[in-house]
């Protein structure tokens, strides 16, 4: 029985372990490889230890396109985190009609990025676009948004600011991010809020709690397996930040003056404009160590506050 | 009882304004993505902006359509679509079934590999995905669409778990009447397990329909391209030509959005389900 058991796995298992072994496994062991080569025009020609990674070590550009992803995601994680949970909570109060906002929220999900960034370039255009005439209207000073290179410190304290912040350009992409992947986390959030049971509630109720304290106090431990897992997807989701700077940015994409370049995107530059392969895959470990130590930094972080029943 | 229920103090017309004001900013974008295509070229680039077109330019979504070369990349995207479903449908369930009723040596260790690469973010197999690709002679195939996609470690993953809710009982009884795995697995497992497979569906063709980058890598030739692609190619060849780029971008919404309202609570359940079990 166990020796046909085995062979019978074998049997199912060989479509999925044939796909993976070609299209996942050989190309991580190869893009390994050919980091610590030199690449000629057809392959790897020469192997140089870990010169691609010193490289990139004093790489300038690298150092600014790795400065912009972590401004996008500092800024994107919690602006996403703060909206959903709140938009999650006040649909959690018995509202009527909670599946047509729902279905709203969720619309910009299920919406490619590709015919968001061109909605949103059009939005965001400096002379004729809808967000400029709308903060015309309340008599806001408008904006150049995509094509503002200055930080939003610097716009809002000053140039003597001393950190200049993400620039308009990149904030102009982490609102259109926000606003489509919102939706998303309304969805995970009330799915976690309406897991809470009732005498959770009905508890700190005869206990006098107010609604801050019952929130603090019953909601918000009792969602945090939730909370942990929508933080963990909007941070991984950030750092693969790609489409919408290659569509909506420059030219050249990555502009102006370098403040929306991101580490996809140099890593995507590398390879498929000046043909760096091994450089550019260089890149890519470098960015799957970061992510993966994001991972397990934000798992030890938040286990300990973390409910799991 | 002696404490007012904290809940009943709620602020209805507060929530509801806010509820309100929240599903304006998502509407918003759509609405300026239809209406810009129905203007005039000269109304589009009037500021201030009209809110209602003055007339509706239907036309511009045929042109469009023709521009972009719709036709083409919706049939594409559209077998793409499909055929990438019919393996992931397939490897899923045998996989599955492999690691939720079948006994054999490393299996654990198997299982959190596959859970390994999947924590594998997609940027890393852009540019080695494309060499092997090419030592395949792939580059610009369908096949290069296609193949490397027939497997999503994910969707093993939520099958499995469904597969080993359904209890060995089942499998034991259908021994007796003389059923093999394979029967079981078919005439009993699958069926039972409509509702997720219905949501491994869901999530394979919005994948498909939405990829952008692998796609963009992978073709040099229009010919093969989906739609994302195409359409993000349009832009680059329409730059400033706003009224047809909004055309062309509600045309290759509808589709999904037209999927979308059909089976809305399927889809967000399905998301909701996924986030919570993942």
């Amino acid at each position: 029985m166990h020796k046909k058991d085995w062979l019978l796995a074998l049997l199912l298992l060989l479509p999925v372990l044939t796909i993976l072994i070609i299209f996942r496994f050989i190309p991580i062991v190869y893009a390994f490889i050919i980091s610590f080569h030199k690449w000629g025009i057809t392959g790897p020609s020469k192997f140089v230890w870990f010169s691609n990674y010193i490289k990139i070590f004093n790489d300038a550009v690298f150092w600014r396109s790795l400065g912009n992803t972590f401004y996008y995601t500092i800024f994107s994680v919690p602006m996403n985190f703060i909206f959903s949970l709140c938009l999650a909570l006040l649909l959690n109060q018995k509202v009527k009609a909670l599946g047509i906002f729902r279905t709203i929220y969720f619309l910009p999900v299920v919406t490619s990025i590709i015919a968001v960034s061109i909605v949103f370039k059009w939005i965001y255009h400096p002379r004729m676009g809808l967000l400029n005439y709308i903060l015309s209207l309340f008599h806001l000073p408008t904006q150049v948004w995509l094509e503002e290179a200055r930080g939003i410190f610097e716009m809002i304290f000053g140039s003597r600011f001393p950190v200049k912040g993400p620039s308009l350009a990149l904030m102009s992409l982490i609102f259109m991010s926000v606003w489509k992947s919102l939706g998303y986390n309304v969805v995970i959030f009330l799915a976690g809020l309406q897991n809470i049971p009732d005498y959770y509630y009905d508890a700190s109720k005869i206990d006098g709690a107010n609604r801050w304290q019952t929130f603090w106090n019953v909601t918000f431990p009792l969602l945090s397996p939730v909370s942990f897992y929508v933080l963990l997807i909007t941070t991984i989701t950030s750092f693969q930040v790609f489409a919408s700077v290659w569509m909506m940015t420059g030219p050249p994409p990555g502009g102006p003056l370098g403040t929306t370049n991101v580490v996809v995107y140099y890593l995507f530059e590398n390879a498929f404009t000046y043909l760096r392969y091994g450089y550019a895959s260089a890149l890519a470990f470098i960015l799957f160590i970061i992510i993966m130590s994001f991972t397990i930094i934000q798992k030890n972080f938040t286990e300990k506050k973390v409910y799991y029943d | 009882m002696i404490n007012k229920n904290p809940f009943k103090k709620t602020n209805k017309p507060l929530i509801y304004f806010l509820l309100i004001l929240g599903a304006i900013v998502m509407i918003i974008p759509f609405y300026w993505m239809v209406t810009t295509g129905l203007k005039t070229p000269q109304e589009a680039i009037k500021f201030p902006p009209s809110i209602w077109p003055k007339s509706f330019v239907w036309s511009n979504f045929v042109k469009a359509w023709r521009q972009a070369n719709f036709s083409m990349y919706i049939i594409n995207t559209l077998f793409i679509a499909f055929t990438t479903l019919i393996g992931v449908l397939f490897s899923s369930i045998l996989g599955a079934y492999a690691f939720a009723k079948l006994k054999f040596k490393g299996k654990d260790i198997l299982f959190v590999s596959l859970l390994g690469i999947m924590m594998i973010p997609m940027p890393v197999y852009i540019i080695p995905g494309y060499l092997v690709l090419m030592k395949l002679g792939w580059i610009d195939t369908y096949m290069a669409l296609i193949v490397p996609w027939t497997v999503s470690v994910f969707n093993i993953f939520l099958l499995r778990q469904h597969f080993k809710s359904i209890p060995n009982e089942l499998f034991e009884a259908a021994v007796l009447d003389g059923c093999n795995h394979w029967q079981f697995l078919w005439k009993i497992l699958v069926p039972l397990s409509k509702p997720i497979l219905v949501t491994i569906s869901i999530f394979s063709l919005l994948g498909s329909w939405n990829s952008f980058i692998w796609p963009l890598v992978v073709t040099n030739s229009d010919k093969i391209r989906p739609i994302q692609v195409g359409l993000a190619y349009f832009m680059q060849e329409q730059s400033t030509n706003y009224v047809l780029l909004s055309a062309a971008s509600t045309i290759s919404v509808i589709p999904l959005i037209a999927l979308f309202f059909i089976a809305q609570k399927q889809i967000i359940s399905s998301y909701a389900r996924s986030g919570i079990k993942g």
